[in-house]
């Protein structure tokens, strides 16, 4: 078995957040930027899991699992928001909520 | 302590309060009994504090009310009291702001009888004698400067009075802004006065400059300049509140208030403030003969110009204002010749007989349903006999017919002019030349207003109420016999009594001359004013016109000192207001607000509710960060 350098598992890892972010912002539609940000949620959990093999460590996966917990919590919650918002609009548009200013 | 000389200022100040307390809700019996019975009360306690002022041993009384606060430089420490010092010439001072000004609430509560704001008029009238009395009465110059600012205060609210026409409050207005350039020259001449003497107290006051005087070879020129700059600001400050050269524009004007203010404020008692100032600190103006020099000036020259602007008047009330100006000038050239008891005596006298005038003025004006204009008189002798013969009584006294109380006083004045060291011959034929301009324009208003035809159509209605008249009598018998009842100065002026230099002679047709002068003014109108006088029966020429000559106009305009002052002072600053009208120094201060309100726009730009861009904020400031924490 070859191991993979740490190095390139951050390159991974950095691309992964990168698009998950760029996801965030760019998109309109909610679901898709609670979609970029599992993306960006597993971005942060393969540094994870790449530094605790490096390093031999089992906290690595302990706070992958915790990430993924937070994950499915935060979806949970997200997803019944959304509905709400679908009801409530009509549509999936963020920008529609831009009451909130100052 | 000495409750009477105490409480004195406190009984008009009660009924003021009461009186502007309750307003409208008094009924007139009940606010004019108030009034005057507080002034009753202070005339009475002021008659017996000078019964009490004459048995005292040292002339004087002092009380000490309360400590005000204490003043600090760098010579000495100086403690400001409440604290009210008699005299002899405070006490002559308070017998005539209590004598008179009892005699003219009299008058005026019957006078303003039927004016809405009865009450309010009254208490404005008892606050100017609570600020008179405490002007007089003061031990010090910081509590006889808030007097002087409350008599100004009150004078401005009573031209004022009736606030609803324009041409009141502008004429309020004007006295108002013209005094404070006196009052400010005073208040100056008051801050070096401390910074030199160290002291405030009159007496002490007094006392440094009597030491300054014995030790002159010691006085370094400094001191000497400080006193000479003194006495000069000072005497801007007597020229502002009693309307002398070059302060006097705002007095005719302010004829524009009820004709009871004319005669308390603007004729007896608040424009003589300026002499008592002058006379009370007598001692610092000693010591710089030269201002003294320019207090003769000042006044002779105030005498003439406005002796010769009475002449042209047409308003009887302006005729009297200018009379005053006339008359005070007098008085100052007394103080400037150092005739100091000679002055406050004409202060004394002029205060009855020119309050006499005013009131019977009133009466008249009164009578003929407000004509105040002289040419729509006429004949007024046949259908106002009362007042008129009251009014005679006051204008033989004005022009110092022998016996009368005007004659003593003037003739007083008259006789140390020539042989003062800071007067002279000069100033001598100026007062006798105005005493013949005096005799002539009283002689003048005489023909026009009360013999002639009558011009006057509607029917007269004279007020016939015993108290307003018994009020005008006791002022005629004041104005008559005050001259016999000289006070008794010479424990306040002892030390002043310069002793006449034989520099010049006096040749012995001074008093003749000096006696014969009015008489020569009256032999003079008789027959220069002959068209005035003589009733005519041709219906045409029965409507006397005021000539209307260039000459004339000049001198019914006060001789131009207003459109000079307009062209000098109001028209560049009215300019300077218009062209500033945005107020350049404010937008300096609004660039600030200017420059919050440019990062609020900026802010608020940030601050639009779209999550998207919270969040690319977000990710650039964590980008910044990283970058900074990198580099």
């Amino acid at each position: 078995m070859t191991t993979i350098p740490l190095f390139h598992v951050l390159i991974l890892a950095s691309l992964l957040f990168l698009i998950g972010f760029i996801g965030v912002v760019a998109r309109k539609n909610t679901l898709f930027i609670l979609m970029s940000l599992e993306v960006m949620l597993n971005a942060v959990g393969v540094a994870f899991i790449g530094a605790g093999s490096v390093w031999q460590q089992a906290d690595g996966q302990v706070m992958f699992i915790l990430i993924l917990t937070l994950a499915a919590a935060e979806a949970a919650v997200g997803l019944a928001l959304l509905i709400r918002m679908r009801k409530k609009y009509r549509s999936l548009d963020i920008d529609l909520l831009n009451k909130m200013q100052g | 302590m000495n409750v009477l000389l105490a409480s004195l200022p406190f009984y008009p100040l009660v009924s003021f309060i009461i009186l502007i307390a309750f307003g409208k809700k008094l009924s007139w019996q009940l606010a004019a009994t108030i009034s005057v019975s507080s002034m009753a009360i202070t005339a009475l306690v002021s008659a017996m504090l000078l019964f009490e002022l004459s048995s005292s041993p040292n002339q004087a009384m002092t009380v000490n009310l309360w400590h005000w606060f204490d003043l600090t430089s760098q010579i000495g420490n100086a403690e400001v009291n409440v604290r009210f010092y008699l005299d002899g010439l405070s006490a002559v001072m308070i017998s005539v702001v209590t004598g008179v000004g009892f005699l003219i609430h009299l008058f005026a509560a019957i006078y303003m009888k039927a004016d809405a704001n009865f009450s309010r008029f009254m208490a404005y009238m008892n606050l100017f004698i609570v600020a008179m009395l405490i002007l007089v009465l003061a031990d010090n110059l910081v509590l006889l400067y808030l007097g002087w600012e409350g008599v100004g205060l009150c004078s401005f609210l009573l031209i004022g009075f009736w606030y609803q026409e324009k041409a009141n409050v502008l004429a309020a207005r004007k006295a108002f802004i013209v005094t404070r350039v006196g009052d400010t020259s005073m208040a100056i001449g008051l801050l070096l006065l401390f910074n030199t003497f160290g002291e405030l107290n009159i007496e002490a006051v007094t006392t440094l400059a009597q030491q300054t005087n014995t030790l002159t070879s010691v006085t370094s020129d400094k001191v000497s300049d400080d006193i000479y700059w003194i006495a000069l600001l000072l005497l801007g400050g007597a020229v502002g509140k009693s309307a002398q050269l070059p302060l006097q524009t705002w007095l005719p004007d302010a004829m524009a208030g009820p004709t009871p203010v004319s005669a308390l404020i603007h004729a007896a008692t608040m424009v003589t403030a300026g002499v008592y100032l002058i006379a009370r600190l007598h001692d610092i103006f000693i010591l710089a003969p030269q201002v003294m020099n320019y207090v003769a000036w000042l006044g002779a020259l105030t005498l003439l110009l406005a002796g010769i602007a009475a002449l042209a008047q047409t308003d009887i009330k302006r005729v009297l204002a200018y009379s005053t100006m006339s008359q005070i000038g007098y008085m100052m050239l007394a103080l400037g010749a150092g005739a100091w008891s000679a002055g406050v005596f004409h202060l004394m006298t002029h205060a009855f007989f020119k309050a006499l005038l005013f009131l019977t003025a009133g009466a008249v004006i009164f009578a003929l349903h407000h004509q105040q204009d002289l040419f729509k008189m006429g004949g007024l002798l046949k259908k106002l006999p009362f007042e008129s013969s009251l009014f005679i009584i006051g204008l033989i006294c004005l022009m110092a017919l022998p016996g009368t109380s005007g004659f003593f006083s003037k003739e007083a004045i008259i006789a140390e002019l020539w042989s003062s060291n800071t007067a002279g011959p000069m100033l001598w034929w100026c007062a006798i030349l105005g005493a013949l301009l005096t005799s002539i324009y009283s002689c003048r208003l005489f023909f026009i207003g009360f013999l002639g035809n009558s011009r006057f159509i509607e029917k007269a209605n004279p007020e016939t109420s015993t108290l307003l008249r018994s009020a005008l009598i006791v002022l005629a018998l004041l104005s008559l016999s005050g001259g016999l009842i000289p006070p008794d100065l010479s424990s306040v002026f002892s030390t002043a009594m310069s002793e006449p230099l034989s520099a010049s002679i006096e040749p012995p047709w001074l008093h003749t001359v000096a006696i014969i002068t009015p008489f020569i003014g009256i032999l003079f109108s008789w027959f220069y004013f002959k068209q005035y006088r003589i009733s005519r029966s041709s219906g045409a020429e029965q409507n006397l016109q005021a000539t209307e000559g260039r000459l004339v106009m000049f001198c019914r305009q006060g001789l131009g000192f207003d459109a000079f002052y307009n062209a000098l002072l109001v028209k560049p600053y009215q300019w300077l207001a218009q062209k500033n009208k945005a107020d350049i120094f404010d937008q300096i201060i609004m660039l600030n607000a200017w420059y919050v309100s440019l990062w609020h726009e900026a802010l608020v730009l940030v601050q639009n509710g779209s999550l998207r861009w919270y969040i690319a904020a977000f990710g650039l400031a964590i980008l910044l960060l990283l970058g900074v924490s990198f580099l």
